[in-house]
């Protein structure tokens, strides 16, 4: 019986690869995440473990709490006495400083030098302790005083020899550098996409405007000193702003920041495989059902012969079991070529991820594998389970078809309960009181399931009207065929539900993807065309990286500037809470229009040294009103108490501002390094050519800095989101060429089941390209059907978040949406072509004689 | 009303205890109230083992119905079916299997092989469902004798409707069942074809004593059968042992005519 089922699936080569190839995508995409975030950890890995292999202990400079990448501030460094103190130290064999710190490098058009958003990284090197320097020399000299010395790949990316001038720019202005020499940041090759650039630990300390600072001290241990006891003799003298670990522990801590980024980019690009997969499942389920139906003689005689109900069962089962489990090798396959397309991919919106070659983990076999096989067994349980329905007297009679099962006339009812608490679960999620986040996600995952479900089942009784809706253009257009078309999509409702249901998922998730996009570009524009009363806003090229806050010193000695405002951001502990803290310079009244409910714009002029203001949420949510004291935890430790000055109502789309605002002042007194996230200039005379071309020369030493005007700076701020968007798109495109498969699968099975019809319509005079448009026309019907449930289901359910969310706002992507409704046409017109064509080659004469 | 006399019951059953199948006053009706059609309307008939029984009949007559409902393929509204003492009429569906297994073999007018199997295993297909193997020789000499060694390994879209009959009658025969019914076996073959289709199934009934029941409307069919019932309405007419050819079609004009 298991020969029979493998053979029945060999005899059926094209249709099993339809099918299969649902699953296929959908493994691969799990396939593919796995091996490229497996790929990315493994690189990290190696990079930190490169970096500290031959060091036995390091020191670090301690933030009184965790401070994450990127937040605006730093670690706080420490005095360069405490090297010589280690040094000093009998269990230490040898030990060097260092700094380091962002470093852009500019090449000779004065234009940045940047690879995506890979950073940028500068770092101090002592070429006479190889022991802790993992960069290799490939060409040239280690640089002295005033020199740098840059990674291979850069240098070849932008042509740069050893003895050329280039701009660097650290903490302040950029300095004219002569490269030394150029090196590979390992024996194994580069970082991708990074800039790697070297200085001796003088240069790097006046870069980084750290003189007399150290980030960091590597130590070896002295002969005959194990690690534990290096480390503990160091952490005696170290000071309560120090730290020190093994380098290994080192090597984990640096990549434990990268890990969560990892995570989080495995979570969600898992998610998108996942929803491949949901939608294959439908596929499968609705071609093997399609393919049990048209079996169903064979069924029938298996039991005439003495086949029992438990063996046809098995047998559809097994035949999926095989079918899974190619599909999934294939998937795992396809997956490898996926990663690098996904390596390509995140590079293409600026995400340059470092990749040393693909790695696939036998864990990623099996667990693709595993989910690959699962998804369509159980997708292939109720077509088995109608195959064991048909009677045996089906083997006899011509044109039998399967009696309903016993729940069928349950269905629309079902479905729609289903539906219906779906909907219920999502909005318990949305507007539930006192859920944690997994709560809220696992409530609207599975209510956005059992949405899903429900419509897909509950639709089958909204393809009549829909085909008359949809199919009557058709109908007109297309004469004949296009009517013939329209009926046919009608003629089994529940198959072209099922075959549209794929398509409806994808379609519903991506217009929920294009509705809350707009969401929060409508509710940032309008934010921004409320708040900003200025004219310019100077940021960095890549639009979010915090800029030196020595960029507004040449901008306000520009003649034309009235206010150069600049607002610092980073991490603080407020409230027992990390938080984001900002500053805010003198001018601020001049630039910002806020709603005051207390206070007033001159609240901001007169922060002095303890003032602060907060907006009404965390008011509210922390009591606080004019005159409360706020505490404050800086990274160093150092805590200061604020009073509140001043309440603001911000906009919806959010204002630059954190919960809590002090003085750049107060700011700078207590934050190591302090720096800028946005400039904003108002000049004598507003935006002009002039004002303009004053403000660029102003900034012509910070070639990393980017001056904009309000138009300019929304595009750009909205920018990463777009690009976070594209990637969406082109995520969810996977499930969209899935339900393809589906369409195609769907109308090559309807094709053959016609044969002896078709071959009727052609004999009595139907042209061949009649026949195509008439299958062409179904299947526009039938994608469109899926875009119209879709779309609307897309719409409903953004609805509701928008609703709940504060700082979304609705708003039409009525050119997406008319976009997606086209690329549904395209989708049907592309999935009709291969059955089209079959279609019209059936040779009429044995079409007629098709039994 | 009919115009044909329906013959009583003691002139059909006939064969007593040593039937291999009986049925008791069977009627069948599809549909309720106004549509309501009566397909079988009280038949009662037996069949002797080891014997090739045909069922003759117009179109319409109820012969077909009668068949599915001896093979257990369908239900009677009313009345009972024996098959080898066992009564199947209340069977369920496991049941139902196990007695296809061992007593039941069928011919269909479609043939109704497996496409992706060859002959061969289009014939051992009963004994693989059944978890059994078949004896060699026996299967060897079966295959010899319905001529198909040598297109064992052909499968059926390369066979000819006369060889992939053969390989179904095979298939009926190499679980040896108690009765093998036969749903116009030559209903699709040309006439030279179902000679020789008819010529092997009275060889079978003849050589190993295979039991028999054939529905046909063809009267060639028909007169190779040791025993010929004939139907019409929903009820038998006629019980006609050995008949020519002629003797059928006088028959079947009779029955048409009144």
């Amino acid at each position: 019986m298991t020969r029979v089922a493998l053979k029945a699936l060999w005899s059926r080569k094209l249709r099993t690869l339809l099918t299969g190839f649902a699953i296929v995508l959908g493994v691969a995409t799990i396939t593919g995440t796995f091996v490229l975030t497996d790929s990315i950890r493994h690189a990290f890995d190696s990079i930190f473990t490169t970096i500290y292999r031959g060091t036995d202990a390091v020191v670090t400079g301690k933030a009184a709490f965790d401070v994450s990448e990127d937040s605006g501030v730093e670690v706080p460094s420490f005095p360069e006495s405490l090297l010589g103190e280690v040094q000093g130290l009998k269990t230490v064999g040898a030990a060097v400083g260092g700094v380091g710190g962002t470093a852009q490098l500019i090449d000779k058009d004065g234009d940045v030098i940047r690879f995506g958003g890979a950073p940028n990284i500068g770092f101090s090197v002592d070429p006479t302790q190889p022991r802790f320097n993992s960069i290799v020399l490939k060409s040239g000299t280690w640089p002295k005083a005033d020199q740098v010395a840059i990674d291979t790949g850069t240098a070849s990316k932008k042509d740069i020899e050893p003895g050329q001038t280039i701009g660097v720019q650290g903490s302040g202005a950029e300095r004219k550098m002569r490269v030394s020499g150029l090196f590979d940041f390992s024996s194994e090759g580069n970082i991708g996409g990074a800039t790697l650039a070297a200085f001796n630990l003088a240069t790097a300390q006046r870069l980084f405007n750290k003189v007399g600072r150290l980030d960091q001290i590597r130590a070896a241990a002295a002969a005959g000193t194990t690690q534990a006891q290096l480390v503990s003799s160091i952490a005696d003298i170290l000071p309560p702003t120090a730290q020190v670990r093994t380098g290994d522990a080192q090597a984990t801590e640096d990549a434990s920041d990268t890990q969560g980024f990892i995570n989080f980019l495995q979570g969600f690009l898992l998610a998108f495989g996942g929803i491949a997969l949901f939608v294959g499942a439908f596929v499968i389920a609705n071609s093997l059902s399609i393919t049990v139906a048209q079996r169903t003689r064979e069924f029938a005689t298996l039991r005439t012969i003495g086949a029992s109900r438990r063996q046809i069962r098995r047998s559809v089962l097994i035949e999926s079991l095989v079918l899974g489990f190619v599909a999934s090798l294939t998937g795992i396959v396809l997956g490898l070529a996926l990663a690098k397309g996904l390596f390509w991919l995140f590079e293409q919106v600026g995400f340059t991820l470092p990749n040393s070659g693909l790695l696939l983990e036998t864990r990623t076999v099996i667990v693709a594998l595993v989910v690959g096989v699962l998804v369509t067994v159980v997708a292939s349980l109720r077509p088995a389970r109608r195959a064991t329905r048909v009677p045996p007297i089906a083997a006899v009679r011509e044109g039998a078809t399967l009696p309903p099962g016993r729940f069928a006339r349950y269905r629309p009812i079902g479905s729609a309960v289903t539906g219906l608490l779906g909907f219920a679960l999502l909005a318990y999620g949305l507007f539930g009181s006192g859920l944690s986040t997994a709560q809220i996600l696992t409530f609207m995952g599975i209510g956005t399931v059992l949405v899903f479900f429900g419509v897909a089942f509950f639709s089958s009784q909204l393809v009549v009207p829909l085909a008359h809706l949809l199919g009557g253009p058709a109908a007109r257009i297309g004469g004949a065929p296009g009517i013939l078309a329209r009926d046919n999509a009608m003629r089994n409702p529940q198959r072209t539900a099922s075959t549209a249901a794929a398509l409806m998922i994808g379609l519903a998730l991506v217009t929920l993807v294009a509705m809350l996009a707009q969401g929060i570009r409508a509710s940032f524009f309008d934010a921004v065309n409320k708040i900003w009363v200025t004219d310019y806003a100077v940021t960095a090229q890549n639009n979010y990286s915090p800029i030196p806050i020595s960029v507004s010193e040449p901008l306000r000695n520009s003649p034309n500037t009235t206010a150069v405002v600049g607002v610092r951001a980073g991490e603080a502990r407020i409230f027992d809470s990390t938080d984001f803290l900002t500053g805010v310079d003198p001018g601020a009244s001049k630039v910002f229009r806020l709603e005051w409910t207390a206070g007033g714009p001159q609240t901001m002029e007169t922060l002095g040294d303890r003032g602060a203001f907060t907006d009404e949420d965390y008011a509210k949510d922390h009591d606080l009103t004019v005159g409360s004291k706020v505490g404050v935890q800086f990274p160093s430790g150092a805590k200061r108490v604020f009073d509140i000055r001043g309440i603001f109502d911000p906009p919806t789309g959010g204002s630059p501002f954190g919960p809590i605002t002090i003085s750049s002042k107060a700011f700078d007194q207590e934050v190591e390094q302090p720096k800028n996230l946005f400039v904003f200039i108002t000049t004598n005379g507003g935006e002009t050519e002039a004002n303009t071309a004053a403000l660029e020369s102003a900034l012509a030493d910070f070639p990393n800095a980017k001056l904009q005007n309000r138009n300019q700076f929304k595009d750009n701020q909205f920018s990463g989101l777009a690009q976070v968007l594209n990637v969406l798109y082109v995520l969810l495109a996977l499930s969209v060429i899935v339900s393809l498969f589906g369409i195609v699968n769907t109308l090559v099975l309807s094709v053959f089941e016609r044969t002896r019809e078709i071959g009727m319509l052609r004999a009595v005079g139907t042209t061949r390209w009649q026949v195509r448009a008439m299958i062409t026309f179904e299947s526009i019907v039938t994608a469109l059907m899926g875009a119209a449930i879709g779309i609307a289901l897309g719409v409903i359910l953004s609805a509701l978040l928008i609703y709940r969310v504060d700082f979304l706002v609705l708003s039409w992507p009525i050119g997406s949406l008319i976009v997606f409704a086209l690329a549904a046409i395209l989708v049907g017109v592309i999935a009709a072509v291969l059955p089209a064509r079959r279609a019209a080659r059936l040779n009429v004469l044995q079409a007629l004689q098709y039994e | 009303m009919d115009a044909s006399e329906a013959l009583s019951d003691e002139r059909v059953l006939q064969n007593g205890k040593s039937a291999v199948v009986t049925a008791e006053e069977v009627t069948r009706c599809y549909g309720e109230g106004d549509t309501r059609v009566d397909a079988l309307r009280g038949v009662s008939l037996d069949v002797a083992r080891g014997k090739l029984t045909a069922v003759m009949g117009p179109s319409g007559s109820g012969k077909s119905t009668l068949m599915h409902i001896l093979a257990a393929l369908d239900k009677p509204t009313s009345g009972t079916v024996t098959i080898d003492g066992t009564e199947v009429t209340t069977l369920g569906d496991t049941q139902l299997t196990k007695l296809r297994r061992q007593h039941i073999g069928f011919v269909f007018q479609f043939f109704n092989l497996l496409p992706m199997l060859t002959a061969e295993e289009n014939v051992r297909l009963p004994l693989t469902i059944a978890g059994k193997k078949p004896e060699k020789e026996f299967f060897e000499d079966l295959l010899q004798k319905v001529g198909l060694t040598e297109r064992r390994t052909h499968r059926p879209s390369e066979l000819s409707g006369g060889q992939q009959q053969r390989v179904a009658i095979a298939r009926a025969l190499v679980s040896q069942p108690t009765v093998i019914f036969a749903d116009e076996p030559t209903g699709n073959l040309d006439s030279a074809t179902s000679g020789e289709i008819l010529d092997l199934m009275r060889a079978s009934v003849d050589d190993l004593g295979q039991t028999t029941v054939m529905v046909t409307h063809d009267p060639r069919a028909a007169a190779i059968a040791d025993r010929i019932l004939f139907l019409a309405d929903g009820v038998i007419v006629k019980d006609m042992t050995e008949g020519t050819m002629s003797d059928v079609i006088a028959e079947m004009d009779e029955i048409t005519q009144s």
